[in-house]
């Protein structure tokens, strides 16, 4: 009846994910309690949950990251700390629940909480950006978030329901293979990836779309902001290699349910086939998610430096550079199987070339700043972080890509030090300048710059002390994920790495400080005008917080900087243009339908990972069903009528007007 | 910018009228693009643009999964493992009713969007009919086929070959068979509700997933059976 699921799933005998679990459930059942004590449920249906505007869908996917990668924060504390008491000693983590803990961490940082937190920013930023009211499919970008939520319950919910994977962040078989690993684990895994996978296919699709046929009128490609480019490369990539990861862990989930022979030792099967299938994919997935990345810096750069982005058109060149040679180098990531001096020579040099576009990009970045009225604001400061960070890590993974070094290095703890240098100091860093950045046109108010510095300074050097040492463990021959370390040698630079998880942690803790410090102070850091930065793109040319519609009447632009050409111009003639006429606007209608379907999603996964046969088929049918309903629907657009603009937008002009005349009294350009 | 109340040959004949090509761009002398084709500087593209485009990106990422499933095929095609070869399952005479079948249901859903086209719901359903009965019969026979491999011992466990063989062959089957519940469903739309815009849109989306399907086919048919059976 219940397929594999009985009492013995629940770890009684388990204290650490006992207690973790008690936990959460506790604080979950505390938020949900809150929120129906106070009555928020309607409001939180209405205006959240069954929401698909853009910019609601970018902030709970922002959130979704950041929960998440507190959890991932929490895995990594115990397993450089349980390194740290296991050298010649027990440590207090046992293997099978340690190979548990690394497997998750590197699952949920990189599906749940850096792709959240990159495809939230996209979302807020990039219909803004190009000057439109929503994406091109507001509806299906509402289902992919909650099918990515759907895929983070599952993860999470494997800690008091069973296990989670023993095998890695990715699943080589044929480890992976029922005969090695029997255990749900691995179908936790495989469920939750590939839902959410299912959803950030959907995004791809939904951008591609969005960039490439809905820009306001005048924005030709050339002259939409750096960041909607980055967007468009990410989003392409995520239409070409997402369905690879689908396919591969598709049949991967065969070769385990039916004894199929995709990855198998025997009969014919092929591991080194899901090698090469899931690099093909894995390789492009690190650009998709540093692309954006690079976007949000570039954004940063330009408006902090007050001066347009050095050689835009080379930058969008790299880009799409970038976006092709990743798609072929994928190789790199196991020189040590076998392929030969001829293909291995191919792929290092394919690999060492990513660098040059990488390159360009840094230096456009620098070219930025030189002769500009540089501004260290914390989005700044984060931005220069990542180029010194960023650097560097591009420098280890070029020495990485020549083979006969990896041949030493593969799987050391060298790679681990490339991987998350690029990473925390690419990706991560970029998430919290963009979200400091971008957090005024969300929520109406600046985030304080104190502890914004303070949070940046303990990350930054948080990470290099944690770091850096295991650059040279990684020289020392210590390979990754040990749960037991037996040379004496090690210890200092573990131990060092544990003060390095210190100051990352007061680094968490400032940020938080600082969010609720913000939450307090907010009338004094209100964002009158909405232009906080004096920035240059068309978000800033709307109010803080924008409207649900964005814009009155959609801009029309001319040449690249769009909004820095309309505000120029308003300075110039010391009048904002004239009103135009307000018409009424259809707006997309609220729909439950993208809940509806991660509902019946974690239903189908959670029964496919305990074989309960039935309840996936009743789960699938209850999909279709919703799928049917939402066909019928009638009506499709909400009306806002042209006074409720009218009004929306005379208050945004009244706040233009006093900036305009400010700015006059100063007799200052801004 | 929507060709929302517009009776369907008007609708039809502006955009013929604006970008006789078919390229987006307007025709002779005034070569700067057609408005709501959503190129160059125009501002965005029509609904109907939109739809259909984002419903060919999902076909792209849609034939890269498949190619994931042909590769497979074509890495694990010797990996026999003592079993079955290739050849030694191929029934020829089934497979080209199966292809009959399909390409004749292409067909008729082209002829669908042409009734569909002109609005004419009778000829439109009458279409999407013959379409849904063509699939069917694809479906039934590439059942029958499994059922007969299986029922001599010839399983996806048998073998490297064997799997990837189901997987890709069966990856298409389930395609259609997703195909036809959604026909099924556009045909119920199209009888209750009449042409509405977007369900206008919906059969653009429907007809383009049928005839890919056919695209996929044609690469299975070459490249597993024709290959196969000659080899
Ligand atoms: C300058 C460009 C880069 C080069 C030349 C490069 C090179 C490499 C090479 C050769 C490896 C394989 C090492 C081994 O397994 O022995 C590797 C691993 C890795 N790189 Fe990079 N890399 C670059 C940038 C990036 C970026 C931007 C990211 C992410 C945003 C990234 C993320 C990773 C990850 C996650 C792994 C290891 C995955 C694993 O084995 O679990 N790399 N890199
Ligand atoms: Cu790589």
């Amino acid at each position: 009846m219940l397929g594999k699921l009985s009492w013995s799933a629940i770890p009684i005998h388990e204290p650490i994910p006992l207690i973790t679990s008690v936990v959460m459930i506790v604080v979950i059942l505390g938020v949900l309690g809150l929120i129906t004590f106070k009555g928020w449920w309607p409001y939180l249906w209405r205006e959240w949950i069954t929401s698909v505007d853009h910019k609601r869908i970018g902030v709970m996917y922002c959130l979704l990251g950041i929960v998440m990668l507190i959890r991932g924060f929490a895995d990594a504390i115990m397993m450089r700390s349980h390194q740290a008491l296991a050298i010649n000693a027990a440590g207090y983590l046992p293997p099978e629940h340690y190979n548990q803990i690394f497997s998750a961490h590197g699952t949920i940082m990189i599906f749940f909480a850096a792709m959240p937190l990159v495809i939230g920013v996209m979302n807020f930023v990039t219909p803004l950006q190009l000057g439109v009211r929503d994406v091109a499919f507001p509806t299906l970008n509402s289902v992919s978030f909650w099918l990515t939520a759907s895929g983070a319950l599952l993860v999470n919910l494997s800690l008091f329901i069973g296990e989670f994977a023993r095998t890695g962040w990715l699943p080589y078989p044929p480890l992976s293979e029922a005969t090695y690993s029997p255990g749900v684990g691995v179908d936790y895994y495989l469920w939750a990836v590939q839902i959410s996978g299912i959803g950030t296919l959907m995004t791809g699709v939904n951008f591609v779309t969005t960039v490439l046929k809905m820009r306001c009128p005048g924005m030709g490609y050339f002259s939409m902001p750096m960041f909607c480019w980055t967007t468009l490369a990410a989003s392409l990539l995520i239409v070409a290699v997402f369905p690879i990861l689908t396919a591969t862990l598709a049949m991967l989930s065969l070769d385990r349910f039916f004894g199929w022979h995709y990855f198998s030792n025997d009969l014919g099967g092929n591991p080194m086939m899901f090698w090469n299938l899931i690099w093909a994919w894995g390789h492009p997935e690190v650009y998709i998610l540093v692309l954006p990345a690079f976007g949000i810096f570039s954004e940063i750069f330009s408006t902090f430096s007050g001066k347009p982005l050095f050689g835009y058109r080379s930058m969008v060149a790299a880009t799409l550079f970038i976006c092709l040679v990743s798609l072929m180098v994928w190789l790199h990531h196991f020189f040590t199987m076998g392929s030969g001096p001829a293909v291995n020579t191919a792929f290092g040099i394919s690999t060492s070339i990513i660098a040059v576009g990488t390159g360009v990009k840094i230096f456009n970045w620098i070219f930025t700043m030189y002769g500009g009225r540089v501004r260290f604001s914390v989005p700044m400061l984060w931005s220069l972080g990542f180029i010194f960070t960023f650097v560097i890590g591009g420098m280890t993974g070029v020495l990485l890509a020549v083979p006969p070094a990896d041949f030493v290095l593969h799987n050391s703890m060298f790679l681990v030090a490339h991987f998350h240098n690029v990473i925390v100091g690419g990706v991560v860093f970029a998430l919290f300048a963009g979200i400091h950045y971008w957090f005024p046109k969300a929520f109406g108010f600046r985030l304080h710059e104190g502890w914004g510095k303070a949070a940046f300074w303990c990350a930054f050097i948080g990470f290099w002390v944690t770091f850096a040492p295991l650059y040279v463990l990684g020289l020392e021959g210590m390979t990754r994920r040990l749960q037991h370390v037996e040379i004496e040698a090690w210890r200092p630079m573990l131990y060092l790495s544990v003060v390095g998880v210190v100051i990352l942690i007061a680094g968490v803790v400032c940020q938080i400080t600082q969010l609720v410090v913000s939450i307090v102070r907010r009338d004094a850091l209100r964002d009158l005008t909405g232009d906080p930065w004096d920035g240059r793109s068309l978000e800033w040319a709307t109010p803080s917080p924008a409207p649900f519609f964005n814009f009155a009447t959609l801009p029309d632009v001319a040449g690249e900087e769009a909004y820095w050409g309309i505000k120029l111009q308003a300075i110039e003639s010391q009048q904002l243009a004239p009103e135009p006429r307000y018409a009424d606007i259809e707006m997309p209608v609220n729909s439950p339908v993208g809940f509806y379907t991660a509902f019946f999603a974690t239903v189908v996964g959670f029964s496919l990972v305990w074989q309960i046969w039935w309840l996936a088929i009743l789960g699938l049918a209850a999909a279709y069903a919703g799928f049917v309903v939402f066909a019928w629907r009638d009506i499709h657009e909400v009306h806002v009528p042209a006074e409720e603009v009218a009004r929306v937008d005379r208050a945004r002009r009244a706040a233009r007007e006093a900036l305009l005349q400010r700015l006059a009294h100063q007799g200052a350009t801004p | 910018m929507s060709d929302y109340d517009l009776p369907a040959a008007i609708a039809t004949l502006r955009r013929v009228r604006e970008d006789p090509n078919r390229l987006g761009r307007r025709g002779h002398g005034d070569a700067g693009p057609a408005l709501g084709a959503g190129h160059g500087a125009t501002g965005p593209a029509s609904k109907r643009v939109i739809v259909g485009y984002g419903f060919w990106i999902f076909l792209l990422s849609d034939i890269v999964m498949f190619s994931c499933f042909f590769a497979a095929f074509a890495v694990q095609r010797e990996a026999t493992a003592g079993g079955p070869t290739i050849s030694d399952i191929v029934d020829l005479r089934r497979v080209a009713l199966e292809t009959a079948a399909l390409l004749l249901s292409s067909y008729s859903c082209g002829l669908s969007f042409a009734a569909t086209n002109a609005r004419n719901r009778l000829w439109t359903q009458v279409f999407l009919a013959i379409t849904a009965a063509l699939g069917l019969a694809f479906v039934l026979l590439e059942a029958q086929e499994f059922y007969d491999l299986v029922r001599n011992g010839v399983t996806p466990q048998r073998s490297g070959m064997l799997t990837a063989f189901f997987g890709l062959v069966g990856l298409h089957g389930v395609h259609v068979s997703i195909g036809g519940l959604w026909l099924a469903t556009m045909m119920a739309q199209v009888q209750f509700k009449g042409f509405r815009t977007e369900i206008v849109h919906r059969l653009i989306c429907f007809n383009l997933f049928w005839h890919a399907l056919d695209i996929v086919w044609i690469g299975i048919f070459t490249i597993v059976y024709l290959i196969g059976a000659g080899s």
